[in-house]
This record gives C-alpha cells, structure tokens and sequence, in this order.
C-alpha cells in the first residue's frame, strides 16, 4: 500500500504521543500506590510498601472482590446463555421484528447506565416491591452483558455458514448431536471471548450497581467509591488498581491468542 | 437450518448403517428440524422473556413513574397521573441549563474521542505490522480493562494542586487546570477512548488494502484516498464508536463527582433525586432527558449501518 511516507511517520507520533498521555495516569498510580503521602501529593515524598501490605489485609476489601467475581460468574453464566440464543435465532432465521430484536439486545449499553441502572431501581422497588440484593446486581448484570456475547457469537455464526450443519444433518445427525458435534465446537472460541468481555463489563460496573445493590452488598467498584476520599484508604485504592490492571493483563493475553489462532486458521 | 431436498426414490437400504432408535429426544429433535417456526420461537423465548420483562417493562415503568408523585408528608408515591414532573423538568431553568451543559460536554468528549481515535486506529490497522498491531491492540485494550473509578481517581490525583501537572508546568509559570468542566471533559474523554478506537479499528480492518492501492494506482494522493475512498467505508465504524462516547457521557455522574468540581450534570440531578431526595417520579422524569436525546440520535443514525458496528 502507498501511503507517503511523512503521513505514515505523523501517525505513528501522533499514535505514540496518545499512548503516553494514556498511560501516564495510571504510572501516577502505581507511583502513588508506594508513595509515603495520603493526598495524592507529587513528586511522592517518599516511599514505602505499608499500603501493599494493608491492602491484601482489608477484610473489605477482599470481601468486595468475591462479591465481584460472584456477581460476574453468575452473571456472565446467564449472558452466556442468552446471548447464544438469540444470535442463533437471529442469525439463522428471517422473521418479522429481526430488527426491532437486535435493536432490543444492544440498548441497554446504548443507553446510559443510569437510565438502566434507575428503570431497574423503580422497577424493582417500586414496581415489583422486591427488596435489593446481590440478585438484583446479577440480573441488572446480565441484561446487558448479553450484548458482548451476542456481538461474539452472531459475528462467528455470519462467518461460519451452514455447510457443516447441512452435512451433519445429511449424514443422520439430529438437532441435539448437530449442535452439540458440530455447531459448539465452531462456537467455543468466540463464546470464551464474549464471555471473558461480559466478565470484564460486570467486574467493572458501577453506575447500574449502585442503583441495583442492597444496603449490605459491596462489589468492587463500590469499595472503591466508598474509600477514595477517605484519607487513610486512599493509598489502599490505588494498590488495588494496580493489582486490578496486572490481573487483566491475563483475559488480555487470552483472547488475543485466540485471535491470533483464528487468523492463521 | 436444512435444505428441504427430499430424495425422490427410495434409497436402497444399507445395513451398515443402523436405523436410529426412536427415543423422545430423536423425536424431539425430528419434530424441530420440520417447523423451523418452532425451532424459532424456543430460540426466541428465553432471551425474549428476559430482555422484556426486566428491560422494556422497566423502560416504560419509567416512563409511567415519570407521571406520578411524591406524597410531600409520607414520602410514598402517589399513583395519580400528573403532569407536575414533566412541566417542571422542562420548564426549570436548572434543568435546561443542566441538559444544554451535559449535552455540551457529551458532544465536546465524543469530537476529542473520534479525533484522538481516528489516527491511532488507522495507524494500527493500516501501517503498523502484523506484530506491532498485536502490541498496539494490547496496549489500547488494557487500559480498557482498568477500573473506571481508578482512571477517574487517577485523574484526580493528576489534576489536583499537589498532582503531576501542576509539577510539570509550573517551571513554566502555568497551573493545573483543577477541577470543574474542563477536568470532567479531559477524564471522560479517556474514559471511552478505547471503546472509540475499537470500532474504528474493526471498521478499518474490513477495508480491503487493494481499495487503497487501486487509489494510489489511479494517482490518489493519501488525502483524497482517505476522503473518498476510506472515510465513506468507515463512517458506520466512527458512528458506532461516537454511540458509546456519547452515551456514556450523557448518562455520567461519578466522573463528575470525582474530578468535576461544582458542576452538575443531569446524571447528578437524577442521583440525587433517587437517593438524597427520594423523588423516584422527578427523577424518572429527568431521566427522560437523556433517553429523549439517545432515541434521537440512535434514530438518526440507524440507516447508515451504525448499529451493526457496535
């Protein structure tokens, strides 16, 4: 491709330049994470690792992590579910209100989560006279991580085709053995990539939480709300981003690999 | 699912393959595979029923809340229709001047974000190498994967009057912005950043490299290949990327919170109705606001392909 050369070496400043400002912040955290100051203070005073400790102490804190991973694994188990459903019917059939369906799937993260977050909150409290709990969260959760892994999977079906299928049929197969032998094998890497984004969604939703969750349900992002203006926790709350972006460094590495075997597939 | 060809003659039997055996799940399955319809419909329900008991039915409860009130003594809610909620949101001039502000905010993160995204999409699906896209793909995503409250935090600990901009740009007599508009502008656009590049990213991915060089085969300069030949292919994949920043920004409240000083925005006002102020109706009625402007947008760009982006 001919694209001239002062154009290619501008956008790759430009590209380097965004990339710095956007890791710069979060450097400043990991910084202010062993920094001897409470307030955010620069250059950091001095260092010292007495928050690393505290943190991976905070009964808090490690309470709000497995209502968090709770909350996503039932969550993402129920999107799962879902989202493969209505991208096979989707996908597979034409029917009157296709559109009208798929435009269904993708609003509730084309709305903004607190309209989500409060038409849930009226709902059940005032609506259903259903009192909030962690249960609430979960289903608030899945309404919309449907959508990652119907994005997944209606993707991976378009390109699959029906080849497979027909031939399996042809050759006896019923509904259950076809899908079962032949569609979920096809599937699996795009549904572990829908649900390891739907996992991320849950894990890092906020804004419909504190609308959904009971008085005693405390996920992570709540924890976090709650400490970061308090002096004394703060240093904890930039330990914990930092042990937060390490670990997603893993779902990162995942789904990248199963990119890179699709393409050289 | 199957190709409805029926075999005309009988074919001669084979003993090598044995008859299936006739069990309730065969049967089942025989059933589904001669009435697609059904086939459909069991497709359809589940999701169906979920998305539209607990999403639509809570959307227009909303919606119906909106035209009720608060009991001002009992603090319950008074299932008579009233207009008070609605006349009040759009006659008072805190909410139109909250909606005009947020309004403005949303637009002002989504032009930074498309314009931020653009060129380091473009760089990382059209120049970069296989390997350095790899690179560049993680590196956009992992910020993706960071907590939303910690970006923001960061940001706030960037700004404040002890931060690290002040640091750097007081040697040369100029001062941390603070806290206020500006502030929450600068950390949204951050925030959806990497929601913007990858559909842009994606969107560009698809444009086959032989448009571009049947373009520079025809004597295109860059500018004009990418006005006409690669803008108009990736404008549904910049509309879908602008729905998020958009979206996102119009709905905020805890970024403000964090970084935005005294500024409201209409998320704010819809919080504390919910919360401190147990207005469920008035706020149900605000929260109108940005669904109205959503459901415009949305309708606006629905025929340019947009929504497939997503």
């Amino acid at each position: 491709m001919r694209l001239s050369r002062p154009f290619r070496i501008t956008l790759g400043v430009i590209t380097t330049v965004i990339l710095v400002v956007v890791y710069v912040p979060l450097l400043v955290v990991l910084v202010n994470s062993f920094s001897t100051s409470t307030s955010l203070t620069w250059p950091p005073p001095g260092f010292t690792l007495e928050w690393w400790g505290k943190a991976f102490q905070s009964a808090g804190a490690l309470d709000a992590v497995g209502t968090s991973i709770v909350v996503a694994l039932v969550a993402t188990a129920v999107s799962l579910v879902l989202g493969t459903l209505i991208s096979l019917a989707l996908q597979r059939f034409e029917f009157f209100g296709r559109e009208a369906i798929s435009l269904l799937v993708i609003l509730p993260i084309a709305l903004p989560g607190i309209i989500t977050g409060i038409a849930l909150n009226n709902f059940f409290r005032t609506i259903m006279g259903v009192p909030l709990s962690i249960w609430t969260v979960v289903i608030a959760h899945a309404t919309f991580c449907i959508v990652t892994v119907f994005n997944n999977v209606i993707a991976r079906l378009r390109r699959l085709g029906l080849n497979l299928e027909e031939a399996s049929a042809d050759l006896g197969a019923g509904v259950w053995t076809t899908f079962r032998l032949v569609t979920f094998p096809q599937l699996r890497s795009a549904l572990l990539a829908g649900g390891l984004l739907a996992f991320a969604l849950s894990f890092d939703e906020i804004i419909v939480t504190t609308f959904t969750a009971g008085s005693g349900v405390t996920t992570l992002p709540i924890f976090i709300l709650n400490n970061m203006f308090r002096p004394n926790q703060a240093p904890i709350v930039s330990v914990i981003a930092v042990v937060l972006v390490l670990v997603s460094i893993i779902p990162i590495y995942i789904a990248q690999r199963l990119s890179g075997e699709e393409q050289r597939r | 699912m199957t190709t409805n060809t029926r075999v005309t003659a009988p074919a001669p039997a084979r003993p090598s393959v044995p008859r299936p055996r006739r069990t309730p799940a065969r049967a089942a399955s025989v059933f589904l595979s001669t009435h697609p319809r059904t086939r459909l419909a069991l497709l359809l329900s589940a999701p169906l029923f979920w998305l539209g008991i607990v999403y639509i039915v809570a959307l227009v409860l909303l919606l119906v809340t909106a035209f009720w009130s608060v009991d001002s003594f009992t603090g319950d809610i008074t299932t008579e229709f009233t207009l008070d909620n609605i006349i009040e949101v759009l006659t008072g001039s805190l909410y139109q001047t909250v909606t005009v502000r947020t309004v403005g905010v949303a637009l002002a993160v989504t032009l930074i974000d498309v314009a931020l995204a653009l060129p380091i999409a473009f760089f990382m699906a059209k120049v970069a190498t296989p390997r350095m896209r790899r690179v560049l793909l993680i590196m956009v995503l992992t910020p993706l994967w960071a907590s939303y409250l910690v970006k923001a935090y960061a940001w706030r600990s960037v700004l404040s009057q002890d931060g690290i901009l002040e640091w750097l740009v007081a040697p040369f007599g100029g001062e941390t912005i603070g806290y206020g508009l500006p502030a929450t502008i600068i950390t949204l656009s951050y925030l959806w950043l990497p929601y913007v590049i990858l559909p842009i990213y994606a969107g560009l991915e698809r444009v086959p490299d032989s448009l571009l060089e049947a373009s520079s085969d025809l004597g295109g300069r860059t500018w004009p290949t990418l006005r006409h030949v690669v803008f108009p292919l990736v404008l549904p994949a910049i509309i879908a990327g602008t729905i998020f920043s958009f979206s996102l920004s119009l709905g905020d409240y805890i970024t403000v919170n964090i970084v935005g000083g005294a500024s409201q925005m209409l998320g704010n006002l819809v919080y504390t109705n919910v919360g401190a102020a147990n207005n469920l109706p008035l706020a149900s009625a605000i929260a109108l606001i940005p669904i109205v402007i959503i459901f415009g947008y949305l309708f606006l760009v629905r025929r340019t392909g947009a929504l497939d982006n997503l």
